[in-house]
């Protein structure tokens, strides 16, 4: 009889002291709940819906009044230009991310080797085209590329070379929408890669030079192996931007001469909002999934790799 | 001991001056290729701002275009006194302001909650947040364009060609990453300091407002720089949602209104391209390490 009162009055202890945990417990998920909704609707809303619709999107016809199954895709791989949009998305990308990280490796160094009371003022200049709105700076840019003012052409014409038609000719105007990229894009990784020069302790520099070692020694088996994490990172958050790039594109070509410089992005607009085929438009820019899943894939790799070597 | 202290010094002195005459070989050819690529890098703008003083005359004759003969202000005056361009320029503001204030109510409780409260979820909510960041809105705005005409049918609400649908468009663009950025800054504020608030019976909300928004201050201005400059110079968007001339922001604006079939009016596109740039420019100039910082902290932080 005592042992079963005291049993029970343990029991209704335990009991009161758990259900009072349980509700703090609830209360604080409760809250951390209420906290994190707005941001949950949003990218459920409008994030991962849209990214499911337009793949039912892409299976419609033009009215959107009839499901045709893979038929816009079939429709796509039998047209001509979106063999040239896969190709040049790819060159875009490809070129413009290996140009953007040789120059911002290469003015991440000279900044690094100047007098650390002079970097400031040059760091700061020389993200200057970073900072711009891209829209705007492709417009200098088309200005600098004009027909008939343009102001390389002028200086060119002093020096006696022959005018260069930058946007009329394809292959001119390729390299022009890959040069204006390169422009906006290699501030952002000279800045990072800064960083990571800045991060590398001394003492290793120090170690390497009293063991004999030559520049070339000391960037391979020092400086780089330090960057390595930070270098992977930038080109593969780089090359999904440049991927789905749509500013450049739209303001300096519109995909001209002869649709010949679109971009995925730029010809789904061209496709699904200019010509009214938002069908076929979603279905262009749903081949852009396969190369950012995979661009996605081994940053997260190299963030969740990060996070367990802090 | 002393005398070979001294011989030694003798010995390395020469080698020590020759490795220094490297160095400073080494620095002035640091500083040649940095004035390079400091061309490279500031002949558009410059040449924006060159072009942007100039009359029509000047620029449609053949002179020298890197070089202004007759200086005006025309093009900023007539830009600035333009009801059309006045109201691109307050279009964004609205639209960036709206934003950024969206943006942090949005973010910091997100990014509190699933830093310092952990539940059920939460680290596969950081790691899906981090992940909408990499989804491009060249892939969401085909569908979100079709979302907008279904819920016109349904509900009879036009978001089309609204300004206000960009408030609802630019925070998919900026809410994840300010959600992680700060997420990173908040996950370095040292527990104690919550856990002391906490026991002194402070609520979630207190330890939010009183604690982390003042300690990670810096995380919150980086966020903020980042969501007002992504949402000046967002391009797609306003280009396929709105079309009407009044509904217009900046980059949109400029180019649709100032090129006018083949006329391109290019001393006025400059200006307003570089009154456009102007904003950005100026939170860069003064809050520059925050600017930087925010751009970091993405690869950084993790």
């Amino acid at each position: 009889m005592v042992d079963a009162t005291m049993k029970s009055d343990a029991a209704v202890a335990r009991g009161r002291q758990s259900s009072s945990l349980q509700r703090t417990f609830q209360r604080k998920s409760t809250i951390a709940f209420l906290m994190t909704l707005p941001l949950i609707l949003l990218i459920a809303v409008l994030v991962i819906y849209p990214a499911f619709y337009a793949v039912h999107l892409a299976t419609l016809n033009k009215t959107m009044e009839r499901y045709v199954g893979f038929s816009n895709f079939l429709f796509l791989f039998k047209r001509e230009t979106f063999w040239m949009v896969v190709w040049q998305s790819c060159i875009f990308a490809i070129t413009a991310v290996i140009f953007k990280a040789i120059i911002g490796f290469i003015v991440a160094h000279l900044v690094h080797n100047i007098p650390s009371k002079g970097q400031r003022k040059w760091r700061g200049m020389l993200l200057i085209p970073w900072v711009i709105p891209p829209a705007m700076s492709t417009l200098a840019w088309l200005w600098l590329f004009d027909p008939s003012y343009s102001a390389f052409n002028w200086i060119f014409e002093r020096v006696g070379i022959s005018p260069i038609p930058w946007l009329g000719d394809v292959y001119w105007a390729r390299f022009c929408v890959i040069l204006v990229n390169v422009w906006i894009g290699a501030p952002f990784f000279m800045i990072m890669y800064l960083a990571a020069l800045k991060s590398v302790p001394e003492q290793l520099y120090e170690a390497a030079k009293i063991d004999g070692a030559n520049w070339w020694q000391t960037m391979r088996f020092v400086t780089i192996p330090m960057m390595r994490n930070i270098i992977a990172i930038t080109a593969l958050f780089s090359t999904i931007v440049t991927f789905a790039n749509f500013d450049i594109v739209r303001v300096l070509t519109r995909g001209d001469p002869l649709d010949q410089t679109h971009v995925f992005a730029t010809w789904a607009f061209r496709v699904g909002i200019e010509g009214g085929d938002i069908p076929l438009g979603a279905s262009v820019s749903l081949f852009m999934v396969p190369i950012l899943t995979i661009g996605a894939i081994f940053i997260l790799r190299d963030i969740v790799k990060r996070g367990n070597e802090a | 001991m002393t005398a070979a202290a001294s011989t030694g010094a003798v010995a390395v002195h020469p080698k020590y001056g020759s490795m220094s005459s490297d160095r400073r070989w080494a620095l002035r050819w640091s500083y040649f290729f940095l004035i390079l690529f400091a061309i490279f890098f500031l002949t558009p703008p410059v040449y924006m701002l060159i072009t942007s003083l100039k009359t029509s005359q000047e620029i449609s004759a053949i002179t020298n275009p890197w070089w202004v003969y007759n200086p005006t202000l025309d093009n900023y005056r007539e830009l600035l006194t333009s009801n059309q361009y006045l109201r691109f320029f307050l279009n964004s503001s609205i639209v960036s302001v709206s934003v950024v204030t969206i943006t942090m109510l949005i973010s910091v409780p997100a990014a509190f909650a699933l830093s310092r409260m952990k539940f059920w979820g939460s680290t596969l909510l950081g790691t899906g947040v981090f992940l909408t960041y990499l989804i491009p809105e060249t892939l969401l705005f085909i569908p979100l364009f079709k979302m907008m005409a279904v819920f016109n049918d349904l509900t009879g609400i036009s978001l089309i060609n609204r300004w206000w649908v960009l408030l609802i468009l630019y925070p998919t663009l900026t809410v994840p990453f300010c959600t992680w950025i700060m997420i990173g800054y908040f996950a370095s504020i040292p527990k104690e300091l919550d856990e002391a608030a906490l026991i002194d019976g402070a609520t979630w909300t207190q330890t939010l407002t009183k604690i982390f928004i003042p300690v990670a201050l810096p995380g919150l201005i980086a966020a903020t720089i980042f969501a007002f400059t992504v949402s000046w110079a967002q391009f797609l968007y306003p280009l396929a949602f709105t079309t009407s001339e009044s509904q217009l922001v900046l980059p949109v604006g400029i180019i649709t209104t100032l090129i006018k079939g083949d006329v391109f009016n290019w001393g006025q596109i400059m200006t307003g391209a570089l009154l456009g740039a102007a904003p950005p420019l100026i939170i860069y100039a003064f809050l520059m390490d925050y600017y930087i910082a925010g751009l970091t902290a993405g690869a950084t932080k993790g």
